[in-house]
């Protein structure tokens, strides 16, 4: 790095918050591979889109990597098999969204084996991207960041536009997540091959890696393996949350905004996740499907936080006995960060694609002060720190009298992605968050 | 699993700053100007601070109590209301009539409104303003700074009987045999005698005013030390000290010898206080970041226009709170723009 390079204001966009990281709990902790659990659900629906059809039956043996469940149409994704077992039955599990959904349950062989036992060897330079496109939906991929929408419709924009660069966040500006920095550490290979398929498939001339500055350690890892004469540049950002939101990102590495309604792709840009790319990397190459991913199990609920490759379907309730879970101290288990992440109702909630994190934190006092809710004194915080520069306040005063349509018309309701940044840093502790999400999910209810 | 686990909404941390803290930090940066207060104008200005304090905590009880909202007085916000009363009147305002002024702040400048968070004008202010009607000659009768003996006997004014003239302190004055008294405060001095006094006398406080007003620089230390702790916003005072200063600028260098300097003008009266700890009130001060400079701007500059045209020595006051009543417009004006919205204007 040149002298010049450290006086540089870091990249960064408007507004966002300096929540506490936590990271330190597990960031130098290596990803580990855990046993199999006696028995994974794997839900059908765990993408954006249309669920997965199962191809199995109830009693049917499959090997692990084989497929379980076929896309269904083109927003869509395959499942496979994460374990070699048996299929015990098709029916509902708890999710974090709450309502039970779809799901294949798999009975796991007594020492079953961690390899793979179902490959496809292929030719990556001979793809042509239609082929890369169409082999990206086989493995069942999607954002593995926690968006989960599939990774191959990002690969096709919109007829007329362009994609000129492809963004891969390796931010992770979620506290307590570390997995995205273990990947970029340990799974530099495998993002390499990832990113450069990425960039086959959409066309585009370069890719730039946007990773938070409280990770340096993988910016100068990845600046050293990049092949030379390869379009692919690794960038410091400012660790400020949501600085891993797609549109945030965006605007601190290229200056430029997704306009309102819009889509990345509208400015040339598909970004992907750090952790989608690596295991795009390691799965192509032998016509694998996603069976498993990295994820950051911590909080201060927990005795050995750490990073783990957890198989699709692990029930919580398994991996949280795997690192000491402190069953008289946990209060919320939360799958994702604690930021945007949902508490789970049931520690019988699978781990699926989406799940970059499970975070369990501390019992709390349910009559602490700091939870004791005022009028807004229009302090002005929540306005400072709204990522996209909406008025909270106002939108806040809006739901309480219950003017839904109102915020969506005059103050940009619909912009809000519900980061939590107004919510977190609101000294009347007003649910501004969960207010929105509500007024939201009534305004659509309305159009229907 | 002996206990069910918690679920609550995202986001699920929260920073530890909450309502009573912000409040209980803004009444602390104001005792070292109460303390100041005391020092120079003795028993009376601290008989005003028990007074309106314990009055504006009395009605704020009692509103709450009646309408339902249980105890508000710890949120402390009434705390600040009752102390900054006191700090804008005279120090030898009769008790009596102090208490009406926090009363009628705290019930019509708040409680009518629904309470804190939604009074549209700052309550003390609205106290102020109705005293300043109610009382005129009380209210702009000046008492003299560090009298002798001023810790052992009140400004006699001071224990005026209810609905009874105030006590005339002419005599009480005479007696002190100061022999700088003129009885005017350097404001009404500079606007009617043209008389400037040296800016370092009203800077560090050694003069007449109001009891919590004559010291720039110790209100300036406390405002940039809440200020530090992000629980006041810079940008206010830091406009209405612009906006004054530079209102002032042209008359000054047309004539310096009826106007007055714009460093005059910043740390004389009430400006500082008001600037650092009244337009700077959270609930009545727009929330978009371009609304407050808008906002102070206009208090500063017609805070001048008043001292220097209107019919009354000081202008600071109604200038804020006419600024709190036009904070819905200016906040409509400047909506911040939303990210992604093409061109200008509130996007979509
Ligand atoms: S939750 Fe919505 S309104 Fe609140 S800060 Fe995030 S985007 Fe802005
Ligand atoms: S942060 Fe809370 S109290 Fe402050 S202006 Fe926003 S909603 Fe009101």
């Amino acid at each position: 790095m040149s002298l010049f390079s450290l006086f540089q204001r870091p990249r960064t966009f408007e507004h966002g918050i300096y929540p506490v990281e936590h990271k330190e709990l597990t960031a130098d902790k290596p990803i580990r591979r855990l046993p199999f659990a006696p028995e994974l659900a794997i839900p059908l629906a765990q993408h954006k889109g249309a669920p997965a059809v199962p191809l199995v039956k109830v009693g049917q043996e499959v090997v692990r990597g084989e497929p379980i469940a076929r896309a269904e149409g083109f927003v869509s994704v395959p499942m496979h098999a994460p374990a070699t077992g048996v299929i015990r039955a098709i029916a509902l599990t708890p999710t974090a969204d709450g309502p039970k959904t779809q799901a294949i349950f798999l009975k796991v062989y007594e020492a079953a084996s961690q390899e793979v036992l179902y490959d496809l060897e292929r030719d990556l330079d001979a793809m042509t991207p239609e082929e890369i496109v169409a082999a990206v939906q086989d493995a069942g991929l999607v954002g593995l960041g926690g968006g989960a929408f599939p990774s191959h419709v990002k690969m096709k924009p919109p007829a007329g536009k362009l994609i000129e660069t492809v963004i891969v966040n390796g931010c992770e500006c979620e506290p307590y997540l570390t997995c995205d920095h273990r990947i970029m550490l340990e799974q530099s290979d495998a993002l390499i091959r990832g990113i450069k398929l990425a960039l086959k498939a959409t066309g585009a001339k370069r890719a730039i890696i946007g990773v938070e500055d409280n990770k340096l350690d993988a910016v100068a890892h990845l600046r050293a393996v990049i092949p030379k004469g390869l379009p692919i540049t690794a960038e410091a950002v400012e660790t400020k949350y949501p600085q891993g939101a797609e549109k945030m990102l965006i605007k601190s590495l290229l200056r430029k905004e997704v306009p309102v309604g819009g889509l990345p792709a509208d400015i040339g840009v598909a970004v992907y996740n750090v952790g989608t790319l690596a295991q795009m990397g390691d799965l192509l190459p032998k016509g694998r499907g996603l069976i498993e991913r990295v994820v950051t199990v911590s909080g201060p609920a927990l005795a050995n936080p750490g990073n783990f490759m957890v198989p699709i379907g692990t029930p919580l309730r398994f991996l949280l006995a795997q690192v000491g879970l402190a069953a008289d101290r946990v209060g919320e288990v939360i799958l994702g960060g604690p930021m945007m992440g949902m508490a789970v109702a049931s520690l019988d909630v699978p781990v699926t694609k989406a799940v970059s994190g499970v975070v369990a934190l501390e019992r709390e006092d349910p009559d602490l002060e700091r939870r004791k809710v005022y009028p807004c004194i229009k302090c002005a915080e929540c306005l400072k720190a709204c990522p996209v520069s909406l008025n909270p306040s106002m939108l806040g005063e809006l739901a309480i009298a219950r003017q839904y349509a109102r915020m969506a018309e005059e103050f940009n309701l619909n912009q809000c992605f519900e980061c939590g940044c107004c919510a977190y840093v609101c000294p009347s502790n007003i649910p501004l968050t969960q207010y929105f999400r509500i007024a939201k999910s009534i305004n659509r209810d309305q159009r229907k | 699993m002996p206990k069910p686990i918690e679920i609550r909404t995202s986001p699920h941390l929260k920073r530890a700053i909450s309502v009573d803290r912000i409040m209980r930090n803004v009444v602390f940066a104001l005792l070292p100007i109460c303390a100041f207060s005391v020092f120079q104008f003795g028993l009376s200005a601290l008989l005003l601070l028990l007074t309106t304090t314990g009055v504006a905590i009395a009605t704020e009880w009692f509103f709450a109590r009646t309408s339902g909202r249980g105890n508000t007085v710890s949120d402390w916000s009434v705390v600040i209301t009752g102390i900054l009363l006191a700090l804008t009147l005279p120090p030898g305002f009769p008790l009596w009539m102090a208490a009406v002024a926090a009363f009628i702040g705290v019930a019509l400048g708040k409680a009518l409104f629904g309470g804190l968070g939604y009074n549209v004008m700052n309550p003390a202010l609205v106290g102020r303003a109705f005293v300043q009607a109610a009382f005129p000659v009380a209210i702009t009768t000046w008492t003299p700074a560090f009298a002798p003996g001023r810790f052992t006997e009140v400004i006699p004014s001071t224990f005026t009987l209810p609905f009874m003239q105030p006590i005339p302190v002419k005599d009480w004055i005479a007696g002190l045999q100061l022999d700088a008294w003129t009885g005017a405060t350097p404001l009404a001095l500079q606007k009617f005698q043209h008389i400037e006094l040296p800016v370092t006398d009203v800077f560090t406080g050694m003069i007449a005013g109001s009891a919590g007003e004559t010291s720039a620089a110790l209100i300036l230390i406390c405002g940039l030390w809440l200020a530090s702790k992000r629980m006041l916003d810079w940008r206010i005072p830091a406009a209405v000290m612009a906006g004054a200063a530079l209102t002032t600028l042209p008359f000054w260098l047309m004539d310096a010898s009826l106007y007055p300097s714009p460093w005059f003008v910043l740390f004389s009266g009430g400006l500082m206080l008001g600037a650092w700890f009244m337009a700077s009130d959270m609930v009545a001060s727009p929330v978009t970041t371009s609304g407050v400079i808008v906002y102070g701007l206009f208090i500063g500059s017609l805070t001048v226009v008043i001292r220097l045209f209107g019919g009354l020595v000081e202008g600071i006051m109604y200038a804020i709170l006419l600024a709190n009543a036009l904070g819905p417009l200016i906040m409509s004006w400047t909506q911040p723009r939303v990210y992604g919205a093409v061109g200008k204007g509130r996007g979509e």
